[in-house]
């Protein structure tokens, strides 16, 4: 260990450092006042982490590669500090308002959020599960963070007996891949694959640790904990679900495909492939039937997340980076949409069945508005920046000979148009209802018109976040 | 003589069993942790052959890894547990079904 090393992992040090501090500073106070300033103070802290990290170049890997430190990890790594730091933010008045900001809230998202950092910087079997259960563990807590609740204690458990299976799997295919690579690190097990296919042994380990990974992006057939952890979970809890955590399960995923099995695309392409096609309909038709708005969205996010996985399936640096830029686009969408969801309610209680949204953009216009262009852009209807995601990932699925798949994806992303449209519909012509109040906070307020704008001022150039993406892809797939 | 194979065949049943274990019970959540428990258990068994075998002390160092996460793993499940059941005042399987899904 050197002073390299150390150099490399300072950002998740000093989040990681940050945390505890908080947390030994709200137990000797004792008391939840401190809540507020330190979920303030854990999203500043995030960005300044974020910006550190945007700032670094090269490619290190530190602890004997076990930690890798390239342009694909800072890129997750911005993405991931950044939206959470928003979610953090946007909810914390909710939060307060529902009496649930109890200090725990934002140093439990922090470790998740160095969990995650670890994730994406993985180069060793080890690192990634550690990164990982880092990440769960956090989340199993915040998922039932309401502890008074049923629906929340539920989730809870729910997220935890599942995700523990998902460990599970995942584990027992990175022992096998220990076994028949005759290492952990992803740059020996590339090795064992050199000539374009992986042995029977490590086939199997790539199987399980491709299960127990789909678990955690939650491609369909391993979808099952999603809506009932979108639902049970305090809507500002949801909506750091729906963002930060999805990011980082699905750039592990890259990584963990392109670093340690990129030497046997072949092999895995189709189970991704199938994984996508799989989640696109399912995630498509199964919100149909809803009415609660939150489980929508977690069909919605399983339907999202087929589309980046037709990225990853595609196997390119192309495909890579339209990945990415999906993830992206899907964050800043996310973001605003959960910014409304949080804000529902009615006589100060929290609502989440679509139709109280009935007449809702009849008397609010901007708001209205706002919600309108981020489920436009949900649906993937030009111009919206949305659209131009979804056709990156199906060009880089066309390109890599996928055609097949990037035709089932059309067909789900117009099926999965009338869930998001049907919302307009009620938002604009519904029935007269009982009505609506949008308790809203500025930084609420700013989260759901700020990316509304973003979505839509977008299209002129991403913001430049597409030669970020294209340099992480670059880094990612040699 | 035993060799590398029979290990991973008892970790394979064992893993096996703790699968079958979360599926197919229908009782209570404590067995639903001890299932959990038994694959994570499965994988060290898994870790240690390889490693010995192999000659290769990684894998050994991983299985502490794992261990320590298990311990922790537990006692979050446990702690959700707890606070479930002073909400509904059961941890029988078939009653965590509040949410359909």
């Amino acid at each position: 260990m050197s002073s390299v090393d150390i150099q490399t992992v300072l950002p998740e040090l000093a989040l990681a450092i940050y945390a505890m501090v908080a947390l030994l500073a709200a137990v000797y106070t004792g008391k939840d006042a401190l809540a507020k300033p330190i979920t303030w103070i854990t999203g500043a802290v995030m960005v300044a982490i974020a910006l550190m990290v945007a700032g670094g170049d090269g490619n290190t890997a530190s602890f004997n590669g076990m930690f890798l430190d390239d342009a694909y990890a800072r890129f997750a790594k911005v993405a991931i500090l950044l939206s959470a730091a928003t979610v953090l933010v946007m909810g914390e008045a909710t939060m307060s308002r529902r009496g649930l900001l109890r200090f725990e809230y934002p140093i439990l998202v922090a470790l998740g959020t160095v969990g995650m950092m670890m994730m994406v910087s993985a180069g060793d079997l080890m690192a990634l599960y550690m990164g990982l259960e880092l990440q769960s563990l956090s989340l199993y807590v915040v998922a039932s963070l309401n502890r008074d609740s049923v629906k929340s204690t539920e989730a809870g458990l729910k997220y935890f007996v599942l995700g523990a299976l998902s460990s599970g799997l995942l584990l027992y295919g990175a022992s096998l891949t220990y076994g028949y690579a005759g290492t952990t690190l992803f740059s020996g097990i590339i090795e064992a694959a050199n000539d374009g296919h992986v042995g029977l042994g490590l086939l199997v380990g790539l199987v399980f640790v491709t299960a127990g990974l789909a678990f955690k992006v939650s491609a369909v057939p391993f979808h099952m904990w999603t809506p009932d952890v979108y639902e049970g979970a305090p809507t500002p809890v949801t909506a750091f679900f729906a963002t930060a955590p999805k990011l980082a399960a699905m750039a592990l995923f890259g990584r963990v495909m392109f670093d340690a099995f990129g030497g046997a695309i072949g092999d895995w392409q189709q189970i991704i492939a199938l994984l996508a096609v799989l989640s696109m309909f399912l995630g498509a038709i199964a919100a149909i039937g809803q009415t609660n708005i939150k489980r929508l969205m977690a069909y919605s996010s399983i339907a999202h997340m087929g589309f980046a996985l037709m990225g990853l399936a595609a196997g390119t640096e192309y495909g890579v980076q339209a990945m990415l830029l999906y993830m992206a686009v899907y964050l800043t969408m996310n973001i605003g949409t959960f910014a409304f969801i949080m804000s529902m309610e009615r006589d100060g209680r929290p609502v989440a069945d679509i139709a109280a949204l009935n007449q809702f953009a009849v008397n609010d216009k901007l708001r209205g508005l706002a919600m309108l262009v981020l489920l436009f852009s949900l649906a993937g209807v030009p111009p919206m920046l949305g659209f131009f995601a979804k056709y990156g990932v199906l060009i880089a699925a066309v390109q890599s000979g996928l055609t097949w798949l990037a035709v089932a994806g059309v067909v789900a992303s117009v099926i999965g148009a009338f869930y998001y449209l049907r919302i307009v519909y009620f938002m604009y012509f519904g029935e007269e209802g009982e009505g609506l109040e949008l308790n809203m906070s500025p930084a609420a307020w700013v989260a759901l018109v700020g990316s509304a704008a973003i979505v839509v001022l977008g299209v002129v150039n991403f913001f430049g976040i597409e030669t970020a993406a294209a340099a992480a892809a670059e880094a990612l797939v040699k | 003589m035993v060799g590398l194979e029979h290990y991973l065949a008892v970790a394979a049943a064992l893993f096996v069993i703790g699968i079958f274990g979360l599926f197919l019970n229908r009782k209570n959540v404590i067995i639903l942790l001890m299932s959990i428990e038994l694959m994570l258990l499965a994988v060290n068994i898994n870790l240690v052959a390889f490693s010995s075998f192999l000659g290769d002390l990684v894998g050994q160092v991983f299985t502490l890894f794992v261990l320590t996460v298990a311990a922790a793993e537990a006692s979050i499940g446990l702690a959700i547990l707890v606070s479930f059941f002073r909400n509904r005042g059961t941890i029988a399987v078939e009653d965590v079904n509040v949410m359909k899904g």
